[in-house]
């Protein structure tokens, strides 16, 4: 008997019980359902959740493998900085991708592995199916975290997140905030001396400080902050050769998954714009404080504030939260006009609180969040709109 | 003034088996059925009993709530079994057709003579009203309300649909006389929506609509949603050209009489062809050596809105074209990931649909993934012309709220409007059945 015909057999074994949806999850995850059209349309598109989700995970793949390779070279870059003389050649090595690999296959492993669990156990209980949201949240949650996150911590706030931020409000679908985010707020404010500061972004940082071969990581963001010189170039930047969370570094390779989600119909155009229009705009204006002479050179505020508006959109999390995280069509305004608002003000909050937070020069996640909350808002709107429309055409009539 | 409707939002679904332009006679089915289920919100009350003989054109049944609105019999012949279902409902009316049809006699009328009081009436006696439907609840009109205008689609958008220029074509008597008539019962106009050089263009007493654009171009909802929304207490009629000829022939000849042509659609028909056939025909006679009957999913109506049936079922009462497509029972190995090119997809998700846009397509029955909840944004809004959020109005008739559902416009729509939006959805939920169910609470809550 075929492998077909046998998971076939099983899978009328186990219909009904309890474990039904843990098997048909594997089932389906090997076999395109045998279900047919009862009622209503007789024939459907070829897209389901699952070829829509596995759109975003190969968007999400580049980035993914660049920051293996950045794991190890951040890590070697900064005990011998001459190793940044020469991006190319001491980039794509072997060495580098060995700590990639022992550094951040683990995060991902962790996060699916836990993450997983956690949807098996509720899709058990609550006899639903598993829903395939998760599959694009494991891969975006190491991909936003610094790469000391000790596994365990990972771990705690998978659970949290996962349990917290969507199957409390019934699971995929339901949820009001993104999960992902959810999971790195908690280990924000959970752990903050693990996300922040100067030693959490290159691997190893942490154990040398205060020994001879202390080596330093702080991010771009952070030595702005502090009004630091920074010491990358701006093609380093754009392409991503310096610290930061895990995945979020290179702004090349997230463009490169940005035009395969448009393309692709998978992403919406509108929000990754509009956030990227909100972020401008924003920067521009804190150009233009600077510029004005209104902040100087002895203000907290000077060092974010005077860099360029352009420059913002490269560094820190933004071009990854706009084109993988406000996207998120669950928690993101669901309305053609909101998405252009909604992500408007995801670019704009996000740098403000960047410049304006003094514990932690990033705002993307912190931004997105509340617009999370704000997105049924400002559907609501939109859809006022609409529906004042259609009264005002029986107020002509009746006038 | 006519108002020409373009719409750019939808999709043209191309599938092979479009009816080629030869018709053929189908000879007399030995059984004839009515299911009281084709009209949506009827409460049939049995008049022929078991045993009866009837003429073609003799009363059925009638509805319950108004005893003027009569179902009559397409056929001559004797009522041989009154299938009834839960609570002795009645299901189908079967009836063995006499060899040599009889027609009962309604009389010959000049419609443009006719009061509408009188249309009215001749409609009522001889079976003809429960071809006026009304918008919003897309069920049999409510003779007691007043239209603000009549609305007729002769352009057919839907997937496969049959060319009503050719199964129609020399009926323009017919069509003439059943507008004169018809238009007396609105005090508003009678819009037709047409095609390009079509032969309805030239019917007088109308507005006439030039269509154009991807389906739902052809559904009369989209062309109401066009030329004159339907507001809140507002009621619009809608009738079907093949229904016209119906009660055109009714008032030139007195007969009642229900032979249309139809298509025969679909990859499984060996040849796509047109067929006559009276309504309510049994599948088999009238697919007959045509049909490949392995493993085949047999639609009386379109692949988007119409009703499975198996082979020993009948036509529906309103239909004029019947669909068979391959059933799709089977596993299809990583076919959530791989490459697809077999299948249309409105988005580019390594499918490859958009790369030919005129490709005809042999589409199965499978739903290609599961049922989950609402996920994806903005997909339903590039399928879908009028002005509405299907999204948010379909999440209003899930939850039920009234009010939400009558501010977003739940007035304007039918459940065929929605055809378009539940076949591209990803996350594979009911939106004709969603929208059916939502419609009849508004009409039970709302009246």
């Amino acid at each position: 008997m075929s492998l077909k015909e046998n998971l076939h057999n099983l899978k009328e074994k186990y219909r009904g019980t309890k474990m039904a949806p843990a098997f048909n999850a594997i089932h389906t995850f090997l076999y395109l359902p045998n279900e047919v059209t009862h009622g209503g349309t007789h024939i459907k598109a070829a897209d389901d959740l699952k070829r829509t989700m596995n759109i975003v995970i190969m968007a999400l793949i580049p980035c993914l493998l660049f920051g293996m390779f950045n794991a190890g070279y951040q890590h070697y870059a900064a005990i011998d900085g001459s190793l940044r003389d020469n991006v190319i050649a001491n980039f794509f090595t072997w060495d580098n991708l060995w700590i990639g690999i022992i550094k951040v296959l683990p995060l991902v492993i962790v996060s699916y592995g836990v993450g997983l669990i956690v949807e098996f156990i509720f899709a058990v209980i609550k006899g639903h199916e598993v829903e395939e949201g998760y599959l694009v949240t494991g891969m975006l949650v190491p991909l936003i975290v610094p790469i000391d996150t000790p596994l365990w911590m990972l771990a705690v706030a998978v659970v949290f997140g996962v349990v917290i931020g969507k199957e409390v409000f019934g699971g995929t679908g339901m949820n009001i905030l993104n999960p992902a985010l959810t999971i790195r707020a908690f280990l924000f404010f959970a752990y903050p001396t693990w996300m922040s500061g100067d030693k959490v972004w290159v691997y190893d940082a942490v154990n040398r400080t205060g020994t001879a071969d202390a080596i330093s990581g702080e991010t771009i963001l952070g030595s702005y902050a502090q009004n630091q010189e920074v010491i990358y170039s701006n093609w380093d930047k754009f392409f991503g050769f310096i610290p930061g969370s895990v995945g979020e570094t290179s702004t090349f390779l997230i463009l490169l998954g940005a035009a395969f989600l448009i393309f692709t119909k998978i992403g919406s155009w509108r929000i990754i714009v509009s956030t990227f229009i909100g972020a401008a705009v924003m920067g521009l204006i804190f150009n233009g404080i600077v510029n004005a002479d209104i902040i100087t050179d002895s203000s907290k505020f000077y060092g974010l504030m005077s860099t360029n508006w352009w420059e913002h959109l490269m560094i820190g999390g933004l071009a990854f939260g706009a084109v993988f995280m406000a996207t998120d069509p669950v928690t993101g305004s669901q309305t053609n006009k909101g998405k252009w608002v909604y992500g408007f003000l995801i670019g704009f909050i996000s740098i403000m609180i960047r410049v304006f937070n003094p514990a932690y020069p990033e705002g993307v996640f912190l931004a997105i969040l509340l617009m999370n909350v704000f997105a049924p808002t400002i559907d609501h709107y939109v859809v006022q709109g609409n529906v004042k429309k259609r009264l005002k055409r029986v107020n002509v009539k009746t006038a | 003034m006519s108002k020409d409707i373009r719409i750019k939002k939808g999709l043209d679904i191309k599938l092979i088996g479009v009816a080629e332009k030869t018709t053929t006679n189908s000879s007399l089915s030995s059984v004839y059925s009515v299911q009281p289920e084709d009209f949506h919100g009827i409460t049939p009350k049995l008049v022929a009993k078991e045993g009866a003989e009837v003429k073609a054109g003799d009363t059925l049944f009638y509805e319950k709530s108004d005893e003027r609105i009569l179902f009559s019999s397409p056929v001559s012949g004797k009522v041989t079994e009154v299938i009834r279902g839960a609570r002795r409902r009645v299901m189908a009316v079967n009836i063995a057709a006499d060899t040599t049809q009889i027609h009962k006699d309604f009389g010959i009328k000049d419609a443009s003579e006719m009061s509408a009081e009188e249309v009215k009436n001749h409609l009522f006696s001889s079976g003809c009203w429960p071809f006026i439907k009304q918008r919003p609840y897309d069920v049999v009109a409510n003779p007691d309300q007043t239209p603000k205008a009549i609305f007729i689609s002769a352009y057919a958008s839907a997937p496969l649909a049959a060319d009503l220029e050719y199964t129609l074509a020399g009926k323009e008597a017919e069509l003439q006389t059943a507008i004169t008539a018809i238009s007396k019962l609105t005090e508003g106009k009678v819009h037709v929506s047409v095609g390009a050089n079509s032969m309805f263009a030239n019917l007088s007493g109308v507005e006439i609509h030039k269509v154009s654009g991807p389906h739902p171009s052809g559904n009369v909802g989209t062309q109401i949603a066009m030329i004159d929304p339907i507001n809140k207490g507002e009621v619009v009629w809608v009738v079907t050209p093949q229904d016209l000829v119906v009660i055109g022939e009714l008032l030139l000849t007195g007969k009642f009489n229900l032979q249309r042509t139809i298509a025969l659609t679909g990859s499984q028909f060996e040849k796509p062809q047109y067929i006559t056939a009276i309504v309510g025909a049994s599948i088999s006679d009238v697919t007959a050596s045509n049909l490949n009957n392995d493993n085949t999913r047999v639609i009386s109506g379109n692949v988007l809105s119409g009703k499975q049936v198996e082979t020993n079922g009948f036509l529906g009462y309103y239909d004029n074209q019947i669909t068979a497509i391959p059933e799709g029972d089977d596993y299809e190995f990583f076919g959530w990931n791989k490459p697809v090119f077999d299948k249309i997809s409105p988005s580019r998700a390594l499918t490859f649909s958009w790369l030919t846009p005129n490709k005809k397509y042999d589409l199965n029955t499978n739903t290609n993934g599961e049922h989950r909840a609402f996920v994806v944004t903005g997909s339903y809004e590039n399928v879908f012309p009028l002005d509405i959020y299907p999204m948010q109005l379909l999440k209003a008739f899930m939850i039920q709220d009234l009010d939400e559902m009558e501010a977003l416009g739940g007035y304007e729509v039918a459940p065929e409007d929605f055809a378009l939006t539940e076949f591209i959805c990803v996350s594979k939920q009911p939106h004709q059945k969603i929208i059916r169910e939502g419609l009849d609470l508004m009409r039970q809550e709302l009246g």
